[in-house]
């Protein structure tokens, strides 16, 4: 049931579609009770939404935004190009070249909205599943690869995009943005009132998910935040699962009423709608820019895809739930808009194709060409000046590296190839070379 | 006089101070110096923390450096890492050793890895104060050595004052210091007196140093314990035995080459700590030294430390400590091999 199906038949609300099929019968439902269906017991109460499933604006006057063709067409070439090297992360690590990657598929909207409503002096802490606003802070989608090709923990410059280091222990990045944010505010950089203050005055945006919430340090951040009067967004991707835990599991409450235990306010946002998470963060980051934060926000979403290409939803939940979710695409509803409103044709749609395609094909080519850096790397930035006991251990390797008869171990003596980029004897599969394999045919003797 | 109009130490007599002093006036010109530097932590303003060490701070500074936090230890930490990558330098203040554990998540997973993550993007000058170790009467929590557990993770630097004039300069050296520094403060030690002549400021106070020359048997510590080594060289020396005695002050990366050459010269050493012995400081230097300098040990390196079980209950802490006695014992020992 594709959700296009609205272009040729705008919606007449979901209870028209009940009607329609009528109560109390036995056959398949129709996409519009599904959506009702599942309004009814997903979405729950407060739901900010701008844009419908269906792909019908309704404006809200609390999150005012002039929706314009260029607006929405940038959006949706957002999310077609993070869902496509998305995809082929997953791609790469299934076909060996990735050691893991973390999907955000059906997140798009929640993380392009919130990307786009920053401001260009803003500060956002990612958790690691943050592609989507790591595209809209200008990191490229190959520095993104370090981290899952194992070459090194974090490739973007943090500073210069206003997108922190990826962070791995759930829930540790609200603290330190709490505090960043802290930082904006003793700096003076909250709050004033002159004509540019939008364009000077700065926030902080945190991500997280549900299951992070139940973390210390999120609670802990919520409460130094509202100590401090510190500009921070706490937004919160509830995508229904935390691995294999439901949010059930870590809260009685929904998560977004959270926040008015902490004093601030909680606001609850479709985040499968791209326009609602945009109107409704770019409010929420204003208004700590203007001294009133913190805010925060429960972006309501799904996670599409497993956890991690680790993961195996399979075995805790069902396919159904999933196929359900469908209907709410992220991606699909903002395509019915602009299709029906006519503010896009075929051939923006295919441009925008044939971008994403570019885009997967150099995602592609940059993890296939990267290198295993120098085993020196390791002994680098470890402290920001040189130390004794750190430069003897990385001359005593090398100087043991050297003792390999090639300078660099396995290859000398026919050592396994393959699964390791470099060639060096390491690891279980080690085979003693050189030196020591020349010691040990003398003691033969 | 300085910038905020309290009297430096270069303004009056050099006569003896309190540790606990020195390292408010070892903070005051960090402030002074830097107006980046910013005092954390629970009661640091305006009671002036439980040990007074941040004493008349925020009336000198103001609200906005000395921040008096919620009760929630990984908050001070991490939200110093934020207010560090913003620029600022946090000094936080745990408030006894045993409720750093809270925090140490964030210093394991975010203060000592941010900068070899970020390859050098980021920095993290961060101080981490931690007033440790035992021998004050305290209940449960208010007496542990957990230096050992910090000295393990890489990215950290360790160091611990044992004097009055050391605390002055290292917690300044400390504050500037690029990378984060968990510093150990000996509570025990807080209000014993010691001259700071703040006039002349020494290279440095972060390397190991030797307290006292001596000739028969090397013996090393830090922190707390060294007010003890220098009795039992006094004692020593009234039954012959010349000891030399080293104070290590930085526990992570360690100076060992003057305990190197110290033992290269008496060929015997004893290692003391309060901290529990297994997996320790004192397991680092044996281990160190036996690999370095084997052939100049006259005997197995000896190790006189806490003993491997839980704090104990203020009546048996004498019996825990390291003391001259079992210092002594432990000289007899390594000398009669």
């Amino acid at each position: 049931m594709a959700p296009d199906r609205w272009i040729r038949n705008p919606r007449t609300g979901p209870d028209a579609g009940m009607d329609a099929a009528g109560p109390g019968t036995s056959g398949v439902p129709t996409a519009e009770q599904m959506v009702h269906g599942l309004r009814q017991t997903a979405h729950g109460e407060g739901l900010v939404e701008l844009l419908t499933p269906e792909g019908e604006l309704t404006p809200d006057p609390d999150y005012p935004l002039e929706v314009t063709p260029d607006l929405l067409k940038g959006l949706y070439r957002d999310m077609v190009l993070v869902r496509r090297f998305d995809r082929e992360g997953n791609a790469l690590q299934r076909q060996g070249q990735l050691g893991i990657w973390v999907p955000l598929l059906g997140q798009e909207a929640a993380q392009v909205g919130a990307g786009r409503a920053m401001r260009p002096q803003d500060m956002a802490f990612p958790s690691y599943r943050e592609h989507g606003v790591a595209w809209c802070r200008g990191v490229d989608p190959t520095e993104l690869l370090g981290i899952f090709r194992g070459t090194d923990h974090s490739s973007w410059n943090p500073k210069e995009k206003g997108f922190h280091d990826y962070t791995i222990v759930i829930g540790n990045q609200a603290l330190n943005a709490t505090g960043y944010a802290m930082g904006q505010r003793f700096d003076g950089k909250v709050g004033s009132s002159g004509p540019d203050a939008l364009q000077t005055d700065e926030a902080t945006i945190v991500f997280f998910g549900d299951g992070a919430t139940s973390q210390g340090d999120v609670h802990e951040g919520m409460v130094y935040a509202a100590s401090f009067d510190a500009p921070v967004v706490f937004y919160c991707q509830n995508n229904q699962w935390a691995i294999s835990e439901p949010v059930e599991t870590q809260s009685r409450v929904p998560l977004h009423k959270r926040a008015a235990g902490y004093g601030f306010p909680g606001i609850r946002v479709d985040g499968n709608d791209v326009l609602a998470c945009l109107a409704v963060t770019r409010w929420a980051l204003d208004t700590c820019r203007s001294g009133n934060g913190p805010v925060m926000i429960e972006a309501f979403t799904y996670r599409m895809d497993a956890h991690t290409t680790s993961d195996d939803p399979t075995r805790y939940r069902l396919a159904d739930e999933t196929e359900a979710w469908k209907m709410f695409d992220p991606i699909e509803r903002v395509r019915v808009l602009l299709t029906r409103s006519g503010w896009a044709d075929d051939a923006f749609f295919a441009s925008v194709q044939a971008d994403a395609d570019e885009l997967a094909a150099r995602f592609r080519a940059f993890t296939m060409a990267m290198e295993t850096p120098p085993p020196t790397r390791m002994f680098s930035h470890v402290f920001s000046a040189p130390n004794q006991q750190l430069e003897r251990q990385q001359a005593d390797y090398l100087e043991y590296l050297a003792g390999f008869e090639d300078g660099a171990g396995g290859g000398a003596v026919g050592g396994p190839a393959g699964g390791i980029a470099d060639g060096a004897a390491h690891g279980d599969d080690a085979v003693r070379a050189g030196a020591h394999a020349v010691s040990a045919a003398g003691s033969a003797r | 006089m300085t910038a905020s109009g309290v009297p430096s130490a270069a303004d009056v007599e050099l006569k003896p101070i309190t540790m606990a002093k020195a390292l408010n006036m070892g903070l005051r010109a960090a402030m002074d110096a830097d107006p980046k530097v910013l005092v954390m932590g629970e009661d640091v303003g305006t009671l002036g923390g439980v040990f007074r060490i941040t004493d008349g701070l925020k009336k000198d500074f103001g609200a906005h450096r000395v921040l008096d936090t919620p009760l929630a230890e990984s908050g001070i930490v991490g939200t110093g890492v934020g207010l560090a990558l913003r620029g600022y330098r946090p000094v936080c203040e745990m408030q006894f050793d045993g409720f750093t554990f809270p925090a140490f998540d964030q210093i394991i997973s975010q203060v000592a890895k941010v900068q070899f993550r970020s390859q050098g993007a980021w920095q993290m000058p961060m101080v981490i104060r931690i007033p440790f170790g035992g021998g004050i009467g305290a209940v449960e929590h208010h007496s542990e050595s957990p230096e050992s557990l910090f000295c393990h993770i890489a990215g950290l630097r360790v160091m611990s004052c044992s004097t009055a004039a050391d605390a002055y300069w290292m917690i300044q050296e400390a504050i500037e210091c690029p990378d984060p520094v968990i510093f150990f403060e000996p509570k025990r030690r807080y209000w014993e007196k010691g001259v700071v002549d703040t006039s002349s400021r020494p290279d440095t106070v972060v390397s190991s140093i030797v307290r006292r020359a001596g000739t028969d048997c090397t013996v090393v510590s830090y922190g707390p314990s060294m007010p003890v080594l220098m009795k039992a060289a006094a004692a020593a020396e009234a039954e012959g035995r010349s000891l030399e005695i080293i104070d290590l002050r930085t526990l992570s990366p360690l100076d060992l080459d003057p305990v190197l050459a110290s033992v290269r010269k008496t060929g015997h050493l004893v290692v003391v700590s309060e901290a529990p012995r297994e997996a320790s400081i004192t397991s680092e230097v044996a281990a160190r030294v036996t690999e370095e300098a084997f052939y100049s040990l006259a005997a197995p390196v000896l190790r006189i430390a806490g003993f491997d079980t839980p704090y104990p209950p203020t009546r048996l802490e004498e019996e825990y400590l390291p003391d001259i006695d079992k210092i002594l014992t432990a000289v007899d020992r390594s000398l009669a091999y």
